[in-house]
C-alpha cells in the first residue's frame, strides 16, 4: 500500500487540478443542446421536410394551406403557451379545454340572449375565466392538493356546468347568430376579424398569391388567432427570460421551498399562472366564438392535452422548473402542420394520433435525456 | 462600536416540557470564526434556529450590537444582517449561477412596463462576488447543477455576503463533502472572516471546525460546556469535550483491535 499511494494520488491531483477546466469547458454545440426548445425546432423542421417531400406538390406550401395549418397551430398555440408557462411553474391544468367551451358560452349567451354588446359579453368572459383561474390556482395553492387532481376536477364541474347553464338558459348547446351582434363592435374585432387585407390583395395583384376566379386573393388576411398567437408568444418569451417575474417563475417550478426561502411569492406566482392559462383558453374561446359565429358546449375537448403535449415537445419538464413559451410554439406548430399535412398528403387521418403519440413519448424521452445533462454535477 | 456584534445571555427554549437550550452564554466578535460544535441532540439546530430568528428565546437577552432585540421572523434577521446559510442552501438546480445568485431578489433596469431583469449587470456581479471569494464561474448562466456540493455551498455563501450579511450563520457546510471540497468551503469561510463578517459555523465535525476557528462554543444536552479561544484548548480536548472522553476512548480501543485483527490477516496470507 505505501509504496503505491503516492503513485495512485499523483495522477488524482493532476485531475483535481484540471477538474474545473474540465467542468466548465462547455462547448457551443452541448450549450445548444441543452436549449429546451431544440427538440421541437428540430422536430419541426424535420416535420416540414417530410411533408415537402411527400406533400409538396398538393398546395399545402402555397399561400392558403400555409395559412391552413398555421391556425390549427395558433389555436393550440395560445393555450400550449399557457399550459407551458404553468408547467415552468410546476403545476398543471386540465381544465383548459373545458375553459374554452365554458368561456364561449359565457360570449355567446350574454351577446345572443341577453342583449349584452359583445364588447361587454367579452369582458364578463375574461373577468369570469380569470376568477376561475384564480380559484383553481388558489385552492392547489391552499390545500397543497397535486394540481392534476385539483384541474381534473374542474375539467368536469366546467364542461358539466357548460352543458348545464347553456341548455337553461338557452335550451340548446349551440348558441349561434353572434356574428350580427358582433357586427361594428370595437373589441370583436380584436378576435375575430383578420388584419393585413391591403397586403395580400396587393400580393395576388402582383401575382405572388393565387386568387379565385372572380379576382379575390385566396388569402383575404391574418386572422387575429395567428396575431394573438404571435403576441402571446412574444410578450411571454420575454416575460419569462427577461424579467424579475419570469425569473419567480423558474424558481418556483425548480424548488418552490427554495424559492420561498429567499423571498419569492411563490403562492402569488403559481396562482397568476393558473389566471393566465384560463386567460389563454378565453382568447382562444373568444377567436372561435367570433370566427364561427357560434359557442358549442362541447368545443375545447380534449384540448388540455393537446396543450399540454405541445408544451412538452416544446421542451417543458414535467416536474417544473424548464421549459420554453418558444418550444411550446414549435410544439404547436408540429401539430398543425402534421394534423393538416396529413389530409393534404392524403394519408388516412386516423394516423394523426398514431403519430401525436409516438411524438409525445419522444419528447419525453430527450427531455429527460436533457435534464440530466443540465443537472448533475460530472 | 461594541465588542460584540451578537450576544446571547442565559438563553434558554423551551418546548412545552423539553428544554432544548439552557442558559447558554455566547459572544460572536465581527471578522472571527466562531465554531459551534456538539454531536446529534446537542442542541446545535434549535441555537441556530434561535440565532436566526426561527425560533424566539423562552428566557435570556439576544444582543444585537449591544442592545437587546426580539427577531420575530428569519426575514426580520436578515434585515439586521444576520444571514444564514442552511443544508438545502435554497438554490434552485435547474436555474443558472446568476439567476440563483439573485433569486427573489433580482436588479431590475428599464420603466414602466418595459422593467426587467438587468441580466448582464447581474451576470457581472455574480461572477465577481464568487471571485471575491476565490470561485471562479467562467459561465455565469450555467445550471447549478452542473456545480459540485461544495461549489455550491459556497454560491450560498457569496449570495449571503453580496446581499449584506454581517453575521453569517453556516449550518454544517462541509457535511457531505469531500476532502477537497471541504478545504474549498473552508477556504471562503476564511475569506468571508477576512472581509470583517463574523462567522458561525456550527459542525460536528472538530477536524473541519478546529483549524479554521477562533472560538469555540460547546454543546452538549442543550447546555453549553463553555466558550474557548483556539489558543487556550487542543484539538484533543475539544473532540473529548464534544463527546465525552470516555466514549471516545471506548472507540479508540476498538478501532486499535480492528487494525491489528487486518494485520494478523495480512501476515497470515
Amino acid at each position: 500500500m505505501s509504496v503505491t499511494t503516492p503513485s495512485a494520488a499523483a495522477p488524482a491531483k493532476a485531475a483535481s487540478e484540471n477538474h474545473d477546466e474540465r467542468l466548465r469547458q462547455v462547448s457551443r454545440l452541448k450549450r445548444l443542446l441543452s436549449r429546451p426548445e431544440l427538440g421541437s425546432i428540430s422536430g419541426a423542421i424535420l416535420v416540414f421536410l417530410f411533408f415537402a417531400i411527400v406533400a409538396g406538390d398538393s398546395g399545402m406550401f402555397a399561400a392558403d394551406g400555409v395559412l391552413n395549418w398555421t391556425t390549427v397551430s395558433a389555436q393550440l398555440g395560445i393555450i400550449g403557451i399557457g399550459a407551458c408557462m404553468l408547467m415552468i411553474g410546476g403545476e398543471f391544468d386540465l381544465s383548459i379545454g373545458s375553459m374554452i367551451g365554458f368561456a364561449g358560452m359565457m360570449i355567446a349567451i350574454p351577446a345572443v340572449y341577453w342583449d349584452w354588446p359583445v364588447w361587454l359579453a367579452l369582458m364578463f368572459a375574461f373577468s369570469g375565466a380569470l376568477a376561475i383561474g384564480f380559484t383553481n390556482g388558489f385552492i392547489v395553492v391552499k390545500t397543497g392538493l397535486p394540481s392534476f387532481i385539483v384541474s381534473l376536477a374542474f375539467l368536469f364541474i366546467l364542461r358539466g356546468l357548460t352543458i348545464a347553464l347553456s341548455i337553461l338558459f338557452t335550451n340548446r348547446t349551440i348558441v349561434g347568430g353572434v356574428h350580427d351582434r358582433a357586427e361594428g363592435d370595437w373589441l370583436a374585432a380584436a378576435f375575430g376579424g383578420e388584419i393585413g387585407g391591403w397586403l395580400f390583395a396587393w400580393l395576388a395583384n402582383i401575382g405572388l398569391i393565387g386568387t379565385y376566379p372572380n379576382g379575390d386573393p385566396l388569402v383575404s388576411g391574418i386572422p387575429m388567432v395567428i396575431v394573438w398567437w404571435m403576441l402571446l408568444a412574444i410578450v411571454c418569451s420575454w416575460v419569462l427570460m427577461r424579467t424579475k417575474y419570469g425569473n419567480w417563475i423558474f424558481a418556483t417550478g425548480g424548488d418552490a421551498k427554495a424559492a420561498k426561502n429567499v423571498g419569492v411569492p411563490t403562492d402569488r406566482v403559481k396562482i397568476s399562472l393558473f389566471m393566465f392559462t384560463a386567460f389563454c383558453a378565453t382568447v382562444l374561446a373568444a377567436c372561435q366564438v367570433l370566427e364561427f359565429g357560434s359557442a358549442a358546449a362541447d368545443r375545447g375537448l380534449l384540448k388540455e392535452f393537446e396543450a399540454i403535449i405541445a408544451a412538452v415537445i416544446g421542451g417543458a419538464l414535467l416536474t417544473g422548473g424548464y421549459g420554453s413559451v418558444v418550444g411550446a410554439c414549435f410544439g404547436a406548430l408540429i401539430f398543425g402542420v402534421v394534423q393538416m399535412g396529413i389530409n393534404f398528403a392524403g394519408f388516412n387521418s386516423d394516423w394523426f394520433r398514431v403519430f401525436l403519440g409516438a411524438m409525445l413519448l419522444v419528447a419525453v424521452l430527450f427531455n429527460n435525456y436533457i435534464r440530466k445533462r443540465v443537472t448533475e454535477a460530472h | 462600536m461594541a465588542e460584540f456584534i451578537l450576544e446571547l445571555q442565559n438563553v434558554s427554549r423551551y418546548f412545552g416540557s423539553v428544554i432544548a437550550l439552557k442558559d447558554i452564554n455566547m459572544q460572536v466578535k465581527m471578522g472571527e470564526v466562531h465554531c459551534l460544535l456538539g454531536d446529534n441532540g446537542a442542541g446545535k439546530s434549535t441555537l441556530i434556529k434561535t440565532l436566526s430568528g426561527v425560533h424566539q428565546p423562552s428566557e435570556g437577552v439576544y444582543l444585537y450590537e449591544a442592545r437587546p432585540v426580539r427577531l420575530n421572523s428569519p426575514r426580520d434577521a436578515l434585515d439586521h444582517g444576520i444571514a444564514t446559510v442552511y443544508q438545502d442552501l435554497a438554490l434552485v438546480p435547474l436555474m443558472s449561477v446568476t439567476r440563483n445568485f439573485f433569486m427573489g431578489r433580482e436588479i431590475t433596469k428599464g420603466w414602466g412596463p418595459f422593467k426587467r431583469f438587468d441580466l448582464d449587470n447581474a451576470n457581472r456581479i455574480a461572477q465577481q462576488g464568487l471571485a471575491d471569494i476565490g470561485i471562479h464561474v467562467r459561465d455565469p448562466e450555467q445550471a447549478i447543477g452542473t456545480m459540485s456540493g461544495g461549489e455550491r455551498q459556497c454560491l450560498a455563501i457569496a449570495r449571503a455576503i453580496h446581499f449584506g450579511a454581517k453575521v453569517l450563520i453556516l449550518d454544517e457546510p462541509t457535511a457531505a463533502l469531500g476532502v477537497k471540497q471541504c478545504a474549498n468551503v473552508l477556504k471562503v469561510v476564511a475569506k468571508a472572516r477576512a472581509r470583517g463578517l463574523a462567522v458561525i459555523l456550527i459542525t460536528h465535525n472538530v477536524h473541519h471546525a478546529y483549524p479554521i476557528a477562533d472560538r469555540f462554543t460547546l454543546l452538549n444536552r442543550g447546555r453549553s460546556l463553555g466558550t474557548y479561544l483556539k489558543s487556550d484548548v487542543t484539538r484533543e480536548e475539544v473532540l473529548g469535550m464534544m463527546a465525552g472522553g470516555a466514549e471516545l476512548e471506548e472507540l479508540e480501543a476498538e478501532l486499535s483491535e480492528f487494525s491489528r485483527a487486518d494485520q494478523n490477516k495480512v501476515a497470515n496470507a
